[in-house]
């Protein structure tokens, strides 16, 4: 009796609470068309370093220069994931963010980001080519954002213990593994796709064109690829961190990587190498989107704009560890560390084009082969079941 | 007693305050009214009223391109909740762990709770209080990383010292979580210790009891209260642990783990299963309603 | 008690293995933060100070722990007084509900933090409040109410209502009564359960993490974010092993304040 009145007082509050709620759908949005007044202030969901104030460490600061220079007083949230990162877009409170693939396509459907006037992002004409009107940064022919930097999933392996050097992914997705318990994979549904990238030469039977954009058949076999990989795995990584710790450690021998990852464990760990299976690997192209609420959007545009110049491109990229959209960035690093941009490939289109960069599936298939592609709702679902 | 013994009482205000006194003093409803409906407000409210908002969330879907939310009805995420079998598997492995921990917890807080509050000198006593008490108030992330270096295997603090770990996995979690929140168990079994006369024990020794009958007869009924009010937290913090589990745990999914990967990209699943840890702890406190456990949290 | 020798040793010896296991993760973090490698891994080897000296110029550990303690004191405060006040009318009244009531306020703190956090961000999202440091006090005091309600409700019942009675006997009003005989009567229980909550506040993560807003780092937020980024960690275990050393202060200072070992667990009930 008394508990039913409770929640029935309970549910009318929130009912109250739900309705003030604005509904987020409507893609209406057009891009800004020319620069107004710049607001006072800047919300900003970023990866973790890529909006350095100086507080994590004093040498690394190009948030203060831009605030003194746009008089935008920057608020930045760093995201752990790119489900994260499309929450946060969600909830409108943000102006921007840097957005992976496995996001970016997501926030161009759900309305969530506003198409881009590149005419307003001059550094734009400098950016490189093989990063522009991406299946991840662009859609029905319009511009969704500004590419930020790249970098691919390579294979690292400890070869104390590996000791012939794989060429294959082949080598993760053994459930025979020798390396049982010290095989590492990356923890996210978007790692579906290194397995069927594998599947792509492995079962050519199965007819896989786009890792991103799989039938249901396609898609049950890459699941049950991962649920045989579940058995040989030692510890799944999202934040690098825990993949560096591991490595370095020893705890783990084998498994998918990032360049940053390789050159901090191999400074712990001498024995760690990487290589670029046959395969090819996926991949990650960071985009700056505007969000379709964007209380500041002025702001948002100088960022843009400021956060692509070959300075602070310079900065991004050295801290963060990643390839730089802007190669002019790397004649300023070059200054300070001459092999910087050879090691990540910064300006080599044709490794970049082989690439598989990480992209949202949806039912209309990305690689135009269909609508019968499996969307990322079931992918999310299915990373759940094959963690068990 | 304080000092407020020897003060004496100003003479008597008037005005607003001593009208409003005086008019509360004839209406004891409304003194009731001006003392809880703050509290049960904030708690209806906030409390109440935000787990409805989320709850809300489960009979709603997500769109199928992971776009946003699907705000019609249907119960969709339930059906998905009991046919997949992965959704039992981790519920019931977390409630395993659950009673795991909580278990090793009861086992390791009774000696040093009773030996601190009956055995321990008063000045032992206030010192190992204090030394209880100084890891409840070290980052529960930085100790869950230090485990991560600790159960490391090869090569961790572990492995080194003594030549073996567990290495990460289920059985490095449990030990990782039971001493997480162990601080939350001793405390409570040590208040119940502390409230237990010493003239109980001694009387029970008196009649010729031995330790062991003691502490089976005497101590332990009248601490069980403490003991399941440790038990809650041990409880309810394993049923929501999503840290401890990605840094020790292996590859081990928990409760905590699904719900907290699937807020982010599925709400409407993510509240949907985040409905059992709820159904789990409510029944639990209904259940321990009568032991008055509840008042020693 | 007389309890054997035997029995003494028996606990003695077992306290002193559970404490062993208590600080052994303590010693390591301390250990870490000495670490020549910027990875937390084991064991440490060139021993280095540099972190320690890192760690005194870093901006966002000092803004975190401003935050913290912004957040924990707003916190304490709002629980005590909701709490005190939740305790007075349990005590004094029989009511309709008045059982529920206790139920209510436990269940913020025996529900997982995780569906408390997610509650409280759905349900700040969808009514359009902005996330801050007033949404994270709002949180956190929800679930520290139950530690000041029970530290309350304890000392209530041990109180006499003897000596509330003389005072209305004397002449004192309801407003005097509490302030010159039923307040300085709470006051250790008012500080100890204040101690609890303001800890509990200060190291919680979990709900944090749903109600923070932009740019908003709290302590342990800052130690979360600084852990996943590779080069920070040794500066990670410089600021816990400070906040550890530190820790105690609060911890002498409510044993000294309220005079009797117990007081700080909630004991004197």
């Amino acid at each position: 009796m008394k508990t039913a009145r409770l929640a029935a007082l309970a549910a009318s509050v929130a009912l109250v609470l739900a309705a003030c709620g604005s509904d987020s759908s409507g893609s209406g949005a057009t891009a800004l068309d020319k620069l107004g007044t710049a607001e006072k202030q800047l919300n900003l969901v970023v990866w973790a370093g890529y909006a350095e104030d100086g507080s994590t460490d004093p040498a690394y600061d190009w948030v203060q220069p831009f605030e003194k220079e746009t008089g935008c007083d920057v608020q930045a949230k760093t995201a752990a994931t790119s489900d994260e990162m499309f929450s946060l877009m969600q909830t409108g409170q943000y102006d921007g963010v840097s957005a992976s693939g496995d996001a970016s396509v997501r926030l161009i459907d759900a309305g969530l980001v506003a198409p881009v006037n590149t005419a307003l992002v001059p550094n734009y004409a400098d950016l490189s080519t093989f990063l522009k009107d991406q299946p991840y940064n662009s859609s029905g022919g319009k511009n969704y954002g500004i590419p930020h930097g790249w970098g691919a999933n390579y294979l690292m392996y400890n070869s104390k213990e590996v000791t012939t050097a794989p060429d294959s992914w082949g080598a993760v997705f053994d459930p025979a593994s020798p390396f049982k318990g010290k095989v590492t994979a990356y923890d996210a549904p978007i790692y579906i796709a290194d397995a069927a990238l594998y599947l792509m030469s492995a079962k050519p039977e199965l007819g896989i064109k786009d890792p991103y954009s799989l039938t249901q058949v396609q898609f049950d076999a890459a699941v049950a690829l991962l649920k045989d990989q579940h058995g040989v795995i030692g510890e799944y990584w999202n934040d690098y961190t825990k993949s560096l710790s591991a490595f370095s450690q020893g705890t783990t021998v084998i498994g998918t990587t990032w360049q940053i990852i390789y050159n901090l464990a191999v400074a712990e760990n001498p024995d760690l190498k990487t290589v670029l299976p046959k395969e090819g690997s996926t991949g990650w192209s960071d985009t700056w989107m505007i969000s379709s609420k964007a209380a500041n959007p002025n702001c948002m545009y100088l960022w843009m704009n400021y956060i692509t110049s070959a300075d602070a491109q310079a900065q991004v990229a050295t801290y963060f560890g990643e390839a730089p959209a802007n190669p002019k960035a790397c004649d300023v690093i070059a200054a300070s560390d001459a092999t910087f941009c050879d090691t990540f490939k910064a300006t080599d289109s044709a490794f970049a084009e082989a690439i598989h960069f990480w992209a949202t599936p949806r039912t209309k298939c990305l690689d135009g082969s269909g609508d019968a592609c499996v969307p990322f709702s079931e992918w999310i679902k299915a990373w759940t079941e094959i963690k068990g | 007693m304080s000092t407020s013994t020897h003060t004496v009482l100003p003479a008597p205000s008037h005005g607003a305050g001593r009208r409003l006194s005086r008019w509360l003093h004839t209406k004891p409803r409304a003194r009731l009214v001006a003392l809880i409906g703050a509290p049960a407000a904030w708690l209806l409210v906030m409390y109440i009223g935000s787990l409805v908002a989320l709850f809300l969330n489960s009979v709603y879907r997500l769109k199928e391109d992971g776009s946003g939310i699907d705000k019609t009805f249907s119960l969709d995420n339930y059906h998905e909740l009991f046919t997949t079998q992965v959704y039992r598997d981790v519920a019931l492995r977390t409630i395993g762990i659950a009673v795991a921990v909580t278990v090793i917890d009861i086992v390791l807080a009774l000696p040093i709770a009773f030996f601190i509050a009956k055995i321990a000198s008063p000045r032992w006593r206030t010192i190992l209080v204090a030394a209880v008490l100084v890891p409840l108030w070290a980052s529960y992330l930085v100790k869950a990383f230090a485990w991560r270096a600790m159960v490391a295997s090869p090569g961790g603090v572990l492995d080194t010292t003594f030549g073996f770990s567990p290495g990460y996995g289920v059985t490095a979690l449990i030990v990782v979580l039971a001493y997480l929140w162990l601080p939350f168990m001793v405390v409570p079994v040590y208040a119940g210790l502390e409230r237990l006369p010493n003239s109980l024990l001694e009387a029970s020794s008196d009649l010729g009891a031995t330790f062991a009958h003691t502490f089976r007869r005497v101590v332990l009924p009248v601490i069980v209260p403490s003991l399941v009010a440790g038990s809650v937290f041990t409880f309810s913090l394993t049923l929501g642990d999503y840290i401890a589990v990605s840094l020790v745990g292996g590859s081990t999914q928990m409760i905590g783990s699904i719900v907290y990967q699937n807020h982010a990209s599925n709400l409407p699943l993510a509240a949907a299963y985040a409905l059992v840890p709820v159904v789990v702890m409510v029944l639990y406190l209904l259940g321990i309603r009568r032991t008055g456990a509840l008042e020693q949290l | 008690m007389n309890a054997t020798r035997a029995v003494r040793w028996f606990f003695r010896s077992t306290s002193a293995l559970v404490l062993a296991f208590m600080y052994a993760p303590l010693f390591v973090v301390i250990a870490l933060s000495f670490n020549g490698s910027s990875a937390l891994t084991w064991p440490p080897r060139d021993l280095t100070l540099k972190w320690w000296g890192k760690a005194i110029h870093n901006e966002g550990a000092r803004d975190a722990l401003m935050n913290s303690l912004k957040v924990a004191a707003g916190a304490t405060v709002v629980a005590l007084v909701l709490g005190s006040m939740a305790s007075m009318a349990v005590h004094r009244f029989r009511f309709f509900g008045r059982d529920t009531v206790s139920l209510l306020i436990v269940l913020p703190i025996a529900l997982p933090g995780i569906v408390t956090g997610i509650a409280l961000n759905a349900a700040f999202t969808s009514a359009g409040i902005e996330f801050g440091l007033l949404t994270l006090i709002i949180a956190h005091a929800t679930f520290c109410i139950v530690v000041m309600y029970n530290n309350t409700l304890a000392r209530l019942r041990r109180l006499s209502p003897n000596l509330e009675e003389a005072s209305a006997d004397l002449g004192g009003d309801a407003f005097q009564t509490f302030r010159y005989v039923t307040f300085p009567l709470m006051r250790s229980a008012l500080l100890a359960g204040g101690l609890l909550a303001f800890g509990l506040s200060f190291d919680e993560i979990v709900v944090t993490t749903f109600t923070a807003s932009p740019g908003l780092e709290t302590l342990p937020l800052w130690i979360f974010n600084n852990l996943s980024r590779g080069d920070q960690q040794p500066i990670v275990t410089v600021v816990a092993s400070t906040v550890m050393l530190l820790s105690v202060i609060p911890v002498w200072l409510a044993q000294r304040l309220t005079g009797e070992p117990g007081a700080v667990t909630g004991g004197t009930r």
